[in-house]
């Protein structure tokens, strides 16, 4: 007991655990604290998170996988009472460092939310209104990044003649493509999707997934569900969470076959969650 | 009929027969009141009213000119110093000081100003810009104008930037924005209408104000450009006017009150146009 935890407090010397040895880690979270005031949302957490890969988390409401996820681009900076604690590496930048320059990490940990959240403009607009921040590209290059970006979130057919309406007169499942369009033009590294089809219909629910099945193969992502199904559809790795805690992080199928946490397999059956 | 039932329908009748006639008694003396002034005032609308000075007393033609000059030199100076330190203060409250212990405190004042009354900024800035400058000037009614649209400004501001939803500032944060700009380019676009009609507003209510000029422009009788001087405008004419013995005074007094009630009237179908073109969206 005392050499686990002399080695667990020893810093960055030990590295991440993982699960697949072969497949090198992009984001990895070292003895993760998190409080908000002073409740203690999530719990030494340790995990690291396979680059081109995608990583599911699951668990009940209140479990502390959107909070993870929020840890991983430092969205919880824009609100006050809420602290952490462990070290965060994205390659082998330290995220938590509070000197970072936030909007350098954001650009290369992109989100997509649970709401669809077009921007007040229009759609082609939206796209390009991020490109616009890191790079001046003449009109034409422009036209073809946002024509690629579209393509990429798989909304160029539905949308290539009526680029100067508003992206908010497109449908819900259409404004969520649009979010991921915008997340992937901007080049990130990782993808973090929260919760990104709760607010959609079934057939947009598929064409989320298969986007986000398209995009591994460029973008490390990490995907918080209350839909379990979902996970097993889209993921590679999946990790069980619950009370703050992390449970059980393994392979996905390995994780819904043959768990090997009693609470992971209660979960899992629908004993309760 | 089930007697619970019966008993409910009668008291239906009752409250909604009250509740017209609250209404139709209100709105009555609007109607009234309005009535009065088109029937007065439209008698004395013509072009004179736009290109000549007001007269002098006994005269029997005459226009506004001066005061008209005078009130919308006063209002475009106005709401264009009280404007932008209410969007600024009200951007703070919203957006930066959200979370900053300074800002109950702020807002608490905001809101006293708000619902001061507006003879006490008359004498505020009476003491603070005419007695310092030795003199009424068109400047200390514009200042007195702004100090009126800022808490208007302050509060329609503040309100409209917290109606547009966290997550759209997030969305903006997650995509690397700075601050200034996710406030800049997502929050005022998303709020745009409201923060038109805000500022369209707070100029409704400062272009009737009459009591922060009387003691600030004061008036004059004379067309005047000099901001350092006393000019003429609508609302002291009125109030000046409508107390002379002298009957072609009160035609251009009841014909000024109906080119103030028109202008504010129109500034609000215009704030409403702009509103509706938002929940069209």
């Amino acid at each position: 007991m005392t050499i686990v935890s002399t080695a667990a407090a020893s810093g960055p010397a030990v590295p991440p655990p993982r699960i697949d040895p072969e497949v090198p880690a992009k984001v990895a979270a070292r003895n993760l604290n998190f409080y908000y005031g002073q409740h203690h949302a999530l719990k030494n957490i340790n995990l690291s998170i396979a680059a081109n890969r995608v990583t599911a988390f699951i668990g009940p409401s209140g479990c502390g996988k959107s909070t993870l996820l929020r840890i991983f681009n430092r969205m919880y900076d824009l609100y006050p009472g809420q602290r952490v604690e462990g070290r965060v590496l994205l390659d082998d930048t330290d995220i938590l460092d509070p000197k970072l320059d936030l909007n350098l990490l954001r650009a290369r940990v992109g989100m997509v939310f649970q709401k669809p959240t077009p921007f007040p403009m229009t759609i082609y607009e939206n796209i390009a209104f991020g490109i616009r921040l890191y790079e001046k590209l003449p009109k034409s290059d422009m036209d073809s990044r946002v024509e690629k970006a579209l393509r990429d979130g798989a909304l160029w057919t539905e949308v290539k003649d009526k680029l100067n309406a508003s992206g908010l007169s497109l449908s819900g499942g259409q404004q969520q493509r649009l979010c991921i369009a915008r997340t992937v033009a901007v080049r990130p590294e990782v993808i973090l999707f929260d919760e990104p089809c709760s607010a959609l219909d079934p057939i947009s629910t598929a064409k989320v997934e298969e986007l986000i099945a398209e995009l591994k193969t460029h973008y490390t992502i990490a995907i918080v569900t209350h839909n379990m199904q979902q996970a097993a559809r889209v993921s590679d790795y999946t990790s069980f969470m619950y009370l703050g805690e992390m449970i059980e992080f393994g392979p996905t199928d390995k994780l819904f076959t043959s768990p090997s946490d009693r609470r992971t397999q209660d979960y899992i059956t629908g004993r309760f969650g | 009929m089930n007697p619970i039932y019966a008993s409910r329908r009668r008291k239906d009748i009752i409250v909604r027969a009250l509740c017209f006639v609250a209404a139709a008694f209100g709105v009555s003396w609007l109607g009234l009141i309005l009535f009065t002034l088109f029937y007065n005032g439209l008698a004395g609308m013509s072009w004179q009213l736009f290109t000549q000075n007001t007269p002098p007393p006994g005269a029997s033609e005459g226009g506004l000119l001066n005061a008209i000059v005078g009130s919308l030199i006063m209002t475009v100076i106005g709401v264009g110093v009280g404007a932008p330190i209410g969007m600024f203060a009200g951007t703070y409250l919203a957006e930066y000081g959200k979370h900053d212990r300074l800002s109950p405190v702020i807002r608490f004042i905001n809101d006293i100003l708000l619902s001061a009354p507006s003879i006490i900024i008359g004498l505020f800035i009476y003491g603070a810009v005419v007695v310092p400058m030795g003199g009424f000037s068109a400047l200390a009614g514009s200042l007195a104008l702004a100090v009126i649209v800022i808490p208007v400004v302050v509060r329609t501001t503040e309100d409209m930037l917290n109606l547009v939803p966290n997550s759209l500032r997030e969305a903006a944060s997650a995509l690397g924005l700075p601050r200034s700009l996710v406030i800049r380019r997502i929050a005022y676009r998303a709020a745009r209408t409201g923060l038109i009609t805000g500022v369209l507003l707070a100029t409704a209510r400062v272009a009737g104000e009459t009591a922060p000029l009387l003691f600030t422009a004061l008036s004059n009788q004379f067309f005047s450009l000099d901001l350092a001087n006393p000019v003429a405008n609508l609302p002291v004419t009125i109030n000046n006017f409508v107390q002379s013995p002298y009957v072609y005074w009160k035609q251009l007094a009841w014909s000024a009150a109906l080119l103030i009630t028109l202008a504010v009237l129109a500034l609000n179908i215009g704030a409403r146009l702009i509103g509706s073109e938002r929940t069209a969206k």
